[in-house]
C-alpha cells in the first residue's frame, strides 16, 4: 500500500481493509478511533495504551476525585460510538521502525500499520530526587491511580498537605484540601501562583484566593529537599529559604514531560518538547521532512500555529486534543486535497476555591494585560492580553459567558488596547498594565493571519503581510 | 423595504406563520432602515452579538427609542418597581441573578427543579383528568384547559404563593398577561386601568407575602429571595419585588407558548407523536427541537449598543436600537442543515430558543421539565387527539408568539399512570 493516499484506489483500499494503530489510548486516541470510523474506516484498528484501563476523562482527577464526591475508577470517557478495535492495554510501545511500519511493544509483541497516530501524551514531572520521590506520602497527580492514591491519603486526614508547584494543578489540589478541611502549604518557585501561565497581574488575584481560603502560600522559594522517618514515609520538606514544613503527604505538581522516549533513534522528529507535526497533525522525521504515514494529536504535538506567528505550540489542553485528534483522524483518510489544517484556538478552564476560570489564546504570549469587565478585586472579571498591539488572549474569573466574544477577537487579530468600551468596565479596566510574565517568550515579529469561519470546514484565513 | 417587512412581521395577519418573512429577512444579515432598529437575523451574528460585551440590555442606554413598531417593549415596563435583573447589565445584573439563582439552582440548590418532578406531574394529572371530566371531548381548548393553568400554578408553588390565594393570584396573572397582547379592539383606556390596577395589587400582595416571609421563612423561593444573606448581601424589598414579578411573568407566559406550540407542532406531525405516546423519553429531543423550530421567544427587542460597532459589514452607532431575531436565527440555513423541517432526530441543535450569553433563560431547567412532561402525558393519554382548527387564532403579540386557543378533538382520556 502506498503511502498517500492517491487517485489510483489506494485510499479507498486503506478506508476498507488498512491497519491503523493508534497509540496511546486515552482522550486524544479514543477520539480519533471513533472519528475514523464515522468517516468510513472498516480496516483494523489497534489501540496500544501503557495503562490497563480503558479511556478516562482527567479534569475530574484534580477536582471532584480528589474530594471524594468521585471515584477514580468512574471517570471513563463516554464513547461517542463503537470504535470495534483491538485493544492492547497495559502494555506500552517501546520503539518504532518506520521503514518497516512497524510499532515495537513491552512485551515483544510488534504491530504493524499502514498508518499510525501517536497519542502518547504527557506524564507528571516526577520529583528530581528519586530516592526522596519514593517515599511513602509522596504523590504526583497524572493518573487515574494517582488520583485514587491521592483521594485515599487525603482521606486518611493527614495533619498537613505540601504541594509543591503552584500552576493549575497544584492551585486546584490546595483547593480540594481546603475544601475537605485539610492544612495546605503550597510552594512555587515563582512571585504567584499560575504566574507562567497568567502573568503576576493575574496571579496576585491568584493568591489572595488561596490567602484567603487559609492556604499557606510561600513564593518565590524551591523545596529543597525531602525528609522521611525511619519507615520510609515522607515526615518534612526543606526550602530554600531555610525553613522546613512538616507535611505527611507531599504533592508533587512540578508539570509534565512529553512521553517520545520510546521514539529514541526511530527517526521521528521526537524529543523532550514533543514531536513535531504539520498544520495537518502529519509528523516530521528528524531530517524535518514530513512523514505521510505517521500523525501526532494530543499533548504530545507540536505543531504550527497560524495565529501566533506559525510558532510550533504544543498544548495540554483537554478541547485541543479533541480537536486535534478529530483533524488528524480526518486527514489520515483523506485525499491530500482534502485534508485541512488544525486551527484551534487554545482555551483552558480550571475550577478552584469556587471560581472558575477560563483562558483562551496565549497568555504567556502577552505582554500587557487590560482589565476590560469587572474588577479583579471582586475576583470576577474578563481580562485580555495584548502583544504588539494586537489581542493575543484573554482570560475570565468567574465571568466565561464572554469568551465567546474574545475569542472572536483573537482570531481577527483585534487592536490592543481594545479601542471601544464594554458592559461593567470599571476605573481600572482604562489603561494597559504589563502582565508581568517571568519568562516571556518573544516570537519572532512576523506577518498577521486572521481566522474567520464558523466551523472546521468553511474557515478561512486572511493573510497580511508584515510591514 | 425593510420597515415594510418588520411591519409586516408585526402585523398580525402573519402571525400563524412568520418563518416566510424570517426567510426573507435573513437575505440581509442586519437590515436597517431610517430611524428603525437594527435588526439581526442570522444565527452566527445573533449568536456573537449575545457575548458581545459591547451590547447592553440596560435601556438607559438607548439614545433615542427611534421608529420603533414594537414601540415599548413587553414586560415590565410602566412600573414604578426597578428594572428586573432581564433589563440589567452586570455588575448589578449578575448580583440579582446570582442571588435568584441561590435557592433556585445549582451550584447551592442543586435539587430544587428535579424535586418538584412529582408536584408537576400531579398538576399535569389532575389538569388531564380535569379534561376528562369536563365532559365536551369533541371540543378541548388545550390553552385555557392545560397549557395557562399549569405554569402558573408551579410559579405560584415556586414563589410559595399560599394555596387559597392560588386563585386571585392567577386573575392578577392573566390580566397582566393580557396586557403583553394587546387586542387591538379593546379600549386602551379602559385596559390600561385594569393593567395598572393588577400590578397594584399583586405588587401589594408579594410585598405582604415579602414581609411575612421575613418574619416566617419557609423554604420556598420567595422566603430566599427576602431572607438571603449570603456573600452578595440582601435584596432590598424593591429588587426582591421586581425580580418576583419577573419570575412570575416571564415564569409562565414562555412555558405556555412552548406547551402548546409544542402540542401544535405534534399534531401537525403525528407520526412524531406517535412516537412519543410509546417512548416518554423521546420529550427530551422533542422540546430542544420545538426550542429552535417554534421558540415562545420569537426576538429580543431590547438590546443597544454602548459603542460604534460593525456586524457583517454594517456600521451600528453607539446607542442603537437592537433586534435579535432568535426565530429567524433558528432557521438559519447556514446554520441548520434543513432548517424547516421539525426533526426531534436533529442531532447538531445548538438553537437560540432559550438565548445564550449572560441573560440565557433563568428558567430553563424548569420550563424544559415542564414542557417534556406536558407533552408527553397529553401524548399518553389523549386517545386520538386532532386539530379542529388550523392555524389556530394566534395572540396578538409578535415576541411571545403562540396561540390564544387551541381547540382540539378526542375520542377520549385515558387514566393517569400508576
Amino acid at each position: 500500500m502506498s503511502g498517500g493516499g492517491t487517485r489510483d484506489g489506494s485510499l479507498e483500499q486503506l478506508k476498507r481493509e488498512g491497519r491503523i494503530v493508534v497509540v496511546g489510548a486515552s482522550l486524544a486516541g479514543l477520539r480519533a478511533a471513533e472519528t475514523m470510523r464515522d468517516k468510513g474506516f472498516t480496516g483494523s484498528l489497534t489501540m496500544i495504551g501503557d495503562e490497563p484501563h480503558e479511556p478516562y476523562d482527567r479534569p475530574p482527577l484534580s477536582k471532584q476525585v480528589l474530594l471524594g464526591n468521585a471515584a477514580a475508577d468512574h471517570t471513563a470517557l463516554p464513547r461517542r460510538r463503537a470504535i470495534d478495535a483491538d485493544w492492547r492495554l497495559g502494555v506500552p510501545a517501546t520503539g518504532l521502525d518506520m521503514a518497516a511500519r512497524r510499532v515495537r511493544l513491552g512485551n515483544g509483541d510488534e504491530v504493524e500499520y499502514d498508518r499510525l497516530l501517536i497519542a502518547t501524551g504527557v506524564r507528571a514531572r516526577p520529583w528530581p530526587n528519586p530516592e526522596e520521590g519514593e517515599l511513602a506520602g509522596v504523590f504526583v497527580l497524572r493518573t487515574r491511580d494517582d488520583g485514587e492514591g491521592l483521594q485515599r491519603a487525603l482521606a486518611a486526614r493527614p495533619r498537613r498537605v505540601l504541594v509543591i508547584g503552584a500552576g493549575f494543578t497544584g492551585s486546584e489540589i490546595a483547593s480540594a484540601c481546603r475544601e475537605r478541611g485539610l492544612k495546605v502549604t503550597v510552594a512555587e518557585r515563582g512571585s504567584a501562583p499560575l504566574v507562567g501561565a497568567l502573568g503576576a497581574v493575574i496571579g496576585e488575584v491568584a493568591a489572595e484566593m488561596h490567602r484567603e481560603h487559609e492556604v499557606d502560600l510561600r513564593t518565590g522559594v524551591m523545596v529543597t529537599a525531602l525528609e522521611g522517618d525511619p519507615a520510609g514515609r515522607v515526615r518534612a520538606a526543606h526550602l530554600s529559604d531555610g525553613s522546613t514544613v512538616e507535611a505527611d503527604v507531599v504533592v508533587v505538581s512540578l508539570g509534565a514531560q512529553r512521553n517520545t522516549e520510546w521514539l529514541a533513534g526511530s527517526g521521528l522528529g521526537a524529543g523532550p518538547r514533543g514531536i513535531a507535526c504539520d498544520a495537518g497533525c502529519r509528523a516530521f522525521d528528524v531530517r524535518g521532512i514530513v512523514t505521510d504515514d505517521i500523525y501526532v494529536a494530543g499533548d504530545v504535538a507540536r505543531s504550527p500555529h497560524a495565529l501566533f506567528g506559525y510558532q510550533f505550540l504544543s498544548l495540554e489542553h483537554w478541547g485541543n486534543a479533541v480537536a486535534q485528534a478529530e483533524t488528524a483522524a480526518h486527514n489520515m483518510l483523506s485525499e491530500s486535497t482534502d485534508r485541512r489544517p488544525h486551527l484551534w484556538v487554545p482555551a483552558f478552564w480550571s475550577s478552584q476555591f469556587g471560581v472558575n476560570i477560563k483562558s483562551v489564546g496565549v497568555p504567556p504570549m502577552g505582554t500587557e494585560i487590560i482589565v476590560t469587565q469587572g474588577s479583579l478585586a471582586e475576583r470576577r472579571f474578563a481580562a485580555v492580553y495584548g502583544y504588539q498591539g494586537r489581542v493575543i488572549a484573554a482570560v475570565t474569573f468567574d465571568n466565561c459567558r464572554w469568551l465567546p466574544f474574545y475569542e472572536q477577537q483573537i482570531e481577527g487579530t483585534a487592536p490592543f488596547p481594545p479601542p471601544f468600551t464594554t458592559v461593567d468596565r470599571r476605573p481600572e479596566g482604562n489603561k494597559p498594565v504589563p502582565a508581568d510574565f517571568p519568562d516571556p517568550s518573544v516570537p519572532t515579529h512576523g506577518p498577521t493571519i486572521t481566522l474567520s469561519g464558523y466551523s472546521p470546514a468553511d474557515r478561512k484565513m486572511t493573510f497580511t503581510p508584515g510591514h | 423595504m425593510t420597515q415594510a417587512l418588520l411591519r409586516e412581521i408585526i402585523d398580525y395577519a402573519n402571525r400563524a406563520n412568520p418563518y416566510p418573512l424570517y426567510e426573507e429577512l435573513r437575505r440581509t444579515p442586519v437590515s436597517h432602515e431610517g430611524n428603525g432598529p437594527y435588526v439581526v437575523s442570522t444565527y452566527h451574528e445573533i449568536q456573537s452579538l449575545l457575548h458581545d460585551p459591547r451590547i447592553s440590555s440596560d435601556s438607559r442606554n438607548l439614545k433615542a427609542t427611534g421608529d420603533d413598531p414594537l414601540g415599548q417593549s413587553a414586560d415590565d415596563e410602566g412600573t414604578a418597581l426597578p428594572p428586573s435583573f432581564l433589563k440589567l447589565d452586570p455588575p448589578d445584573h449578575d448580583r440579582l441573578r446570582r442571588m435568584t439563582n441561590r435557592p433556585f439552582g445549582p451550584p447551592h440548590s442543586p435539587r430544587r427543579v428535579h424535586d418538584m418532578r412529582g408536584e408537576l406531574h400531579g398538576l399535569v394529572d389532575g389538569l388531564i383528568d380535569g379534561i376528562a371530566t369536563s365532559g365536551d371531548l369533541d371540543r378541548v381548548d388545550l390553552v385555557d384547559q392545560f397549557a395557562y393553568p399549569f405554569p402558573v400554578t408551579v410559579i405560584c408553588r415556586l414563589l410559595g404563593v399560599p394555596h387559597e390565594d392560588e386563585p386571585r393570584f392567577h386573575v392578577w396573572a392573566e390580566t397582566l398577561a393580557a396586557s403583553l397582547d394587546p387586542d387591538p379592539d379593546a379600549d386602551p383606556a379602559q385596559r390600561g386601568k385594569g393593567t395598572m390596577d393588577a400590578r397594584m395589587e399583586l405588587g401589594m400582595y408579594l410585598a405582604g407575602l415579602i414581609e411575612e416571609r421575613r418574619k416566617n421563612p419557609g423554604d420556598d423561593m420567595l422566603s430566599q429571595l427576602a431572607t438571603a444573606d449570603g456573600p452578595d448581601g440582601a435584596m432590598t424589598t424593591m429588587e426582591a419585588l421586581s425580580t418576583s414579578a419577573l419570575l412570575l411573568i416571564a415564569g409562565h407566559e414562555t412555558t405556555v407558548n412552548l406547551i402548546t406550540n409544542g402540542m401544535l407542532t405534534l399534531l401537525r406531525h403525528p407520526d412524531v407523536l406517535k412516537r412519543l405516546r410509546e417512548d416518554p423519553g423521546l420529550a427530551i429531543p422533542i422540546v430542544e427541537e420545538l426550542l429552535r423550530y417554534e421558540p415562545p421567544v420569537q426576538l429580543l427587542p431590547q438590546r443597544t449598543t454602548l459603542c460604534d460597532i460593525e456586524v457583517a459589514g454594517v456600521a451600528i452607532p453607539k446607542g442603537a436600537s437592537l433586534w435579535l431575531m432568535l426565530a429567524s436565527g433558528n432557521r438559519d440555513p447556514k446554520r441548520f442543515e434543513n432548517p424547516d423541517r421539525f426533526d426531534p432526530d436533529r442531532k447538531d441543535i445548538q438553537h437560540l430558543g432559550l438565548g445564550s450569553g449572560i441573560h440565557s433563560c433563568f428558567g430553563a431547567p424548569l420550563a424544559r421539565q415542564e414542557a417534556q412532561l406536558a407533552l408527553s402525558e397529553l401524548a399518553r393519554r389523549l386517545v386520538n387527539p386532532r386539530l379542529l382548527q388550523d392555524p389556530p387564532q394566534y395572540r396578538q403579540n409578535a415576541v411571545l408568539r403562540g396561540p390564544r386557543h387551541l381547540p382540539i378533538a378526542c375520542d377520549g382520556v385515558l387514566p393517569k399512570a400508576g
